[in-house]
């Protein structure tokens, strides 16, 4: 048998596609910092990765729980059912147990203010996954669904790679803190009309990624009001809802959902996952929460694509059902983020940075469009993140890779590293900024 | 705003079709089961179920390597590990625990066969593995091949939110259903006739549900096929470790490495899991292994859709990387799958039943043609309706594989305990004595 020298079997058009996103600035960043890493002892003037939304500031709390509860994690010698059930549990309706421990984590990061049916939770591995299947549920090929910028650079691909639905943005600006307008709202569905394209559903990510921000409730009221007029689906993703640190108080759609007595709830879903809130990305744990019973049916078939480990499923049903460590978690965990953040933005505001004022979330939005004195655009905002990841060796993620409508803005993440590090990274930018605005702008 | 009667807000194409596939006998069946399902003491007569292909017969092995390990389960004293393990999200997965699996693929296959780790892509289960692979290798509206009879759920798993076509390559039992070239060629020929582009074909093997492995010089016919024809060729090998007799299992990956040429190899793909010969189904581990490394990049990416969760990957590493014990949970869950299968076979045998010879696999092939009395699907739904009803039995008619031969079952020993399959022969036996005391056929 010779060499065939015939041409090279061919992939798909989704698979040769770039809609896979890793040629943005925002997985630029990461190889630079894969290459460069800082460490403390080894590393000292690598990169700090900044670009990273992990929540790192509260595992012992979780370790600690583990500890005291080794029956959690093995299957100890409490019987061999326990083991052998779990093993084949694949059942896409997910462990009960665990359901009913995920609905009333999220009642008790949202105060008791909203309840949470446990039959309405389909599991997910990640909210990663959630997403895309809600929009694979909702949309088809073609349509598009609006999203508020600036958003998390992941839902390009997310949401649109292998489901060929369209993101429209809806614009949102420095003006009034970035907050979402009926105006945006409705200039953006008017541009898919004269596109024509079929828009399927608004999806706010609440508290905001970028921003770490939590919507307002008239704000909120106003955009299920927008979606209800034009009969399409509200996708709320809430995974940051238990990283709100201060005041307003989070309000969840759910909320609005309960007092508005259902009505018109068949459009609401929400996403929540423990990557965030628990920091637990490495378990894939994502969940959709829906008021339409199709959409949970159709969720739940679909999950079969994307199911949590029951091993996971068993471990986290145990440690959230314990309602006195949860609320503790949940108490520690703000006040330390809190903490975290009060003390960034003291930090880069000592350096003569201005952040927008935040009150959410792993990270905060700064802005460094003072320094785009030249070129207050796209590329000359690529240029600055350029010289932050080359000279400052700080990763931080530009607004553009957020589709940010201004130029200038930064995501910088703060609770993904120890505060030594934290400290370092603002040593690092104050020494940056004395350089002064002139010298920097010449650099850019 | 007062009450306004509006439509309801709609759902995407996909989320209204029917191509979950629900509405089929085979999850019919799982339903009369979990109403009625059988208990030797709490419900004696209830429903046996024999239509899921689950490996029960070999835990003790599982359980017992966790009760000498603990450490695999738990994070024990190093605050790093826990922290560590819940924060890694990396797509290329663990590299231990791909080290792990790459050698766990090459014992099963007698270390006829190198895997290399860095080509093993890891999906939440081998339904994901599947249903990644033809998002990548196919657009919507082209087809793969798939040789009948073949697992239900592939109907769901690579149509619904792929829009890919399935068109069937017809085995019958004139051969024992071994795939044959003219069946491909016709296969691809009645493509061509539509106007659809066949990216790819799709084998199982061993074969789910005949419960044989196909041969090899089959194999590098249906490579050579695959080749001419320049089209992808995926190998589910997902029952590799449950090959428990002669002929012994000749993976796909073995004609690569004897060909060892870029055009043949390049189109191969393999998928594996842990939820068959391991057990495993809810632990939701399953891998892609492909020579091409377009491929791996894209599935590596995609997978971020299913990614297997740290938590279990680091257990399994720790399990799958002691050869001591992989060597000896390969060999002893293969005898024991060969004993369940002899003694399904002999029971069958003695109430009058034959079934295909198999070698590998949870389930066997029966064939109940003889009972028909159309050799219609009709008359094989009938019957699987009166098997379930009366003889109280849920196997998997034919049919909703796809078989072409009317009157063909698949039947699950491995799922079950030893004297729960005796029960299930016994009512077996019962029920052929009395049809061959009547006159007439009851279907």
């Amino acid at each position: 048998m010779g060499k065939w020298l015939g041409p090279c079997v061919p992939l798909s058009s989704m698979a040769t596609s770039n809609t896979h996103g890793e040629d943005s600035p925002y997985f630029a960043g990461w190889k630079a910092y894969d290459k460069d890493p800082y460490d403390a002892i080894n590393n000292p003037s690598g990169v700090i990765q900044m670009g990273l939304a992990e929540n790192q500031v509260s595992f012992d709390l979780l370790e600690k729980y583990l500890e005291e509860h080794p029956e959690a994690s093995g299957w100890g010698s409490t019987g061999i059912s326990s083991f052998r059930e779990n093993a084949l549990f694949q059942d896409y309706h997910g462990l009960k147990s665990f359901r009913k421990a995920m609905a009333s984590f999220m009642e008790q990061i949202r105060g008791g203010r909203a309840k949470f049916d446990p039959r309405r939770i389909v599991l997910t591995a990640g909210a990663t996954a959630a997403n895309e299947l809600l929009t694979f549920i909702l949309a088809d090929a073609g349509d598009a669904l609006l999203i508020p910028t600036p958003y998390y650079p992941g839902f390009d691909r997310d949401l649109r790679w292998r489901t060929r639905v369209n993101i429209i943005p809806v614009h949102c600006n420095s003006s009034n803190g970035f907050q979402i307008t009926l105006q945006a709202l409705e200039e953006a569905y008017a541009k898919a009309e004269t596109a024509k394209i079929r828009v399927r559903g608004l999806l706010i990510t609440n508290p905001s990624n970028p921003l770490g921000t939590a919507i307002t409730r008239c704000v909120l009221e106003e955009i299920l009001d927008f979606v209800t007029r034009k009969n399409i689906h509200l996708i709320s993703d809430e995974i940051y809802s238990g990283s709100v640190f201060s005041p307003p108080a989070f309000v969840s759609v759910a909320e609005l959902v309960e007092e508005r007595g259902l009505e018109n709830s068949e459009r609401v879903h929400i996403v929540y996952s423990l990557s965030k809130d628990l920091g637990l990305p490495g378990f894939r744990v994502g969940t959709i929460y829906s008021y339409n019973t199709r959409v949970v049916t159709t969720a739940r078939r679909m999950s079969s694509f994307t199911l949590v480990s029951s091993q996971t499923q068993k471990m986290l049903a145990s440690m959230l059902s314990d309602e006195e460590f949860t609320g503790k978690y949940i108490k520690t965990n703000r006040q330390r983020l809190r903490e975290r953040y009060e003390y960034i933005v003291q930090g880069l505001r000592a350096a003569g940075i201005e952040c927008l004022q935040g009150n959410a979330g792993l990270f905060c939005w700064i802005n460094l469009r003072p320094l785009l004195v030249e070129e207050p655009t796209r590329e000359g905002e690529l240029r600055l993140w350029n010289l932050i990841l080359q000279e400052v060796k700080l990763n931080i993620s530009p607004g553009s890779s957020c589709h940010c409508s201004e130029a200038g803005w930064f995501r910088m993440c703060f609770a993904n590293m120890s505060l030594s590090t934290l400290e370092i990274a603002l040593k690092r930018i104050k020494i940056f900024m004395e350089r002064g605005r002139q010298d920097i702008a010449s650099l850019i | 705003m007062g009450l306004v009667f509006e439509p309801s807000v709609p759902l995407s194409k996909i989320a209204t079709s029917d191509t979950h596939g629900e509405d089929s006998p085979y999850f019919a069946g799982w339903k009369a089961y979990d109403e009625d399902p059988y208990d030797p003491i709490i419900n004696p007569t209830g429903v046996i179920q024999m239509g899921l292909a689950e490996n029960q017969v070999s835990f003790d092995l599982l359980e017992n390597y966790l009760e000498e390990h603990p450490e695999a389960s738990k994070w024990g004293n190093g605050i790093s590990s826990f922290r560590e393990n819940a924060l890694f999200q990396d797509y290329h997965g663990l590299k231990s625990f791909r080290k792990a699996m790459a050698s766990f693929m090459e014992q099963i296959r007698g270390g006829r066969t190198k895997f290399d780790s860095d080509r093993i892509v890891l999906t939440a289960g081998a339904t994901a593995a599947n249903e990644l692979l033809t998002f990548i290798l196919a657009d919507p509206g082209d087809a793969l091949l798939i040789p009948t009879p073949y697992y239900p759920g592939f109907d769901r798993d690579l149509r619904w939110r792929t829009g890919v076509n399935i068109i069937p390559v017809r085995c019958n039992s004139s051969n024992g259903f071994q795939i044959t070239l003219q069946a491909l060629e016709d296969a691809y020929a009645e493509a061509e006739a539509a106007k659809i582009r066949v990216r790819g074909i799709q084998l199982t093997n061993p074969s789910n549900p005949l419960g044989t492995a196909i041969t090899r010089p089959v194999l590098e016919e249906i490579l050579d096929f695959a080749t001419r024809k320049n089209i992808h060729l995926i190998s589910d090998e997902i029952y590799s470790g449950s090959v428990f007799s002669q002929p012994e299992f000749v993976s796909i990956a073995e004609i690569v490495e004897a060909q060892d040429c870029r055009s043949s190899s390049e189109r191969v793909h393999i998928v594996y899991s842990l939820s068959k010969d391991l057990g495993l189904p809810g632990f939701r581990v399953g891998t892609i292994y492909s020579y091409n490394n377009e491929v791996v990049t894209t599935a590596r990416r995609m997978s971020s859709f299913t990614l297997v969760s740290s938590q279990t990957q680091r257990m399994l590493a720790s399990m799958l990387s002691d050869e001591e014990f992989t060597k000896n949970y390969i060999r002893t869950n293969r005898e024991r799958l060969r004993k369940r299968y002899e003694y399904i076979i002999e029971g069958l045998k003695a109430a009058g039943i034959e079934c295909l010879q198999g070698n590998g696999g949870l389930f066997c092939w029966m064939n109940l043609g003889p009972l028909l009395e159309e050799p219609t699907r009709e008359g094989e739904v009938k019957l699987w309706n009166l098997i379930l009803n009366e003889v109280k039995l849920n196997i998997s008619p034919g049919s909703s594989c796809h078989c072409s031969d009317a009157g063909w079952f698949r039947v699950c020993f491995a799922n079950m305990n030893l004297q729960t399959l005796e029960v299930a022969l016994r009512r077996i036996n019962s029920f052929m004595q009395k049809r061959r005391g009547t006159s007439q056929g009851l279907c």
